[in-house]
């Protein structure tokens, strides 16, 4: 089976955070990704400083970003899904995996990306994370492509244990910086605040440009 | 967005004051503030596209402002706006900034639903 890259996260931005590292690095192999982008982080916060943007016009700002940030990525296909931000949680768990479903069957992936339930902190990444594997459980074990999951949470090698995966992201560090930079109306300041570190060398900083960490879900859980 | 300018506000207000208008109404500390403080707690507000009609509505402070909307049979009331435009689409956004641009409030009114 050829390889095929699913990335499903709520937020325009996640994906840069997270997991630009390893669309890069897939891409570079010549693996298609297809990202599915549930909301257009209508209810983020950042407007700008001085203020660009304010909260009618953040969702067309956010959505040209994602694209920005796929284009920089390599991102061969962008599904964005439409839900609101913030609201994910609250939505008929069943339609959203229908949703997810229907896309799996469709691109047929043989790796998914999500969040891992209960440890992504924000409310949208769980319920994400929760709907993905709701999706991939009707599915039989045998033919649930492999899942990663992002864990952001303070304990999540108290409750999950050490990553399984470990992914040496330095060869692609630059597509990753561009991914993020291409969200300016979310990552400016902190972009103004990373460079300064980087010059520094600060190790905290250093290592979102050297590694990316995931878990495989845990079924029998 | 802007600095409010009061009288702009009050004028828009008054204009559509005893009118059917959507309001959508949110305060937020961003749904991170827990995990990176965990002195403080995350609150996030929001309504959107509540329809009411508001008999008398003020504009008050001296920056940042307060906004108080006088319903029939309630009060609609923001504090801390800092920002406002009144967009291509006739609607008033009103916003409270942090000095780094992070949105702590907003007030908006419109006299058609706003996107849900």
């Amino acid at each position: 089976m050829s390889e095929h890259v699913l990335v499903v996260l709520p937020h325009p931005d996640d994906e840069s955070f997270g997991v630009a590292g390893l669309i890069a690095l897939k891409r570079k192999a010549g693996v298609p990704v297809t990202y599915a982008c549930g909301t257009l982080g209508e209810m983020g916060r950042n407007m700008g400083s001085p203020l660009f943007a304010n909260r009618e016009t953040l969702p067309l700002i956010r959505k040209r970003e994602l694209q920005d940030a796929c284009r920089a990525m390599g991102v061969t296909d962008l599904r964005m899904l439409g839900m609101r931000d913030k609201t994910l949680e609250f939505e008929d768990i069943d339609l959203f995996a229908d949703r997810i479903e229907a896309i799996i069957q469709e691109v047929k992936p043989t790796l998914i990306v999500t969040f891992y339930p209960d440890h992504g902190v924000h409310p949208d990444h769980d319920a994400t994370g929760r709907a993905v594997i709701h999706a991939l459980k009707r599915m039989p074990a045998e033919e649930r492509p492999v899942t990663y999951c992002l864990a952001i949470t303070k304990n999540r090698e108290d409750v999950l244990g050490a990553p399984n995966v470990i992914l040496d992201i330095r060869e692609v560090a630059e597509t990753k910086m561009e991914a993020l930079k291409a969200h300016r109306s979310q990552t400016e300041g902190l972009i103004r605040q990373m460079e300064e570190d980087f010059k520094k060398g600060v190790p905290q900083v250093m290592n979102w440009f050297e590694t990316e960490t995931y878990w495989h879900y845990q079924w029998n859980e | 967005m802007k600095p409010i300018i009061p009288n702009e506000i009050q004028e828009y207000l008054d204009q559509h004051a005893n009118k059917e208008v959507y309001i959508h109404l949110e305060t937020t500390t961003g749904a991170y503030n827990a995990h990176q403080n965990e002195n403080s707690m995350t609150v996030v507000a929001f309504i959107r596209n509540a329809k009411f009609r508001y008999s008398l509505a003020k504009i008050t402070g001296f920056g940042p402002f307060r906004v108080g909307l006088k319903m029939e049979e309630g009060w609609t009331y923001a504090e801390g706006l800092t920002d406002f435009t009144v967009d291509e689409q006739n609607r008033l956004i009103l916003a409270g900034h942090h000095p780094d641009g992070k949105l702590a409030i907003a007030l908006q009114i419109s006299t058609v639903p706003f996107p849900s």
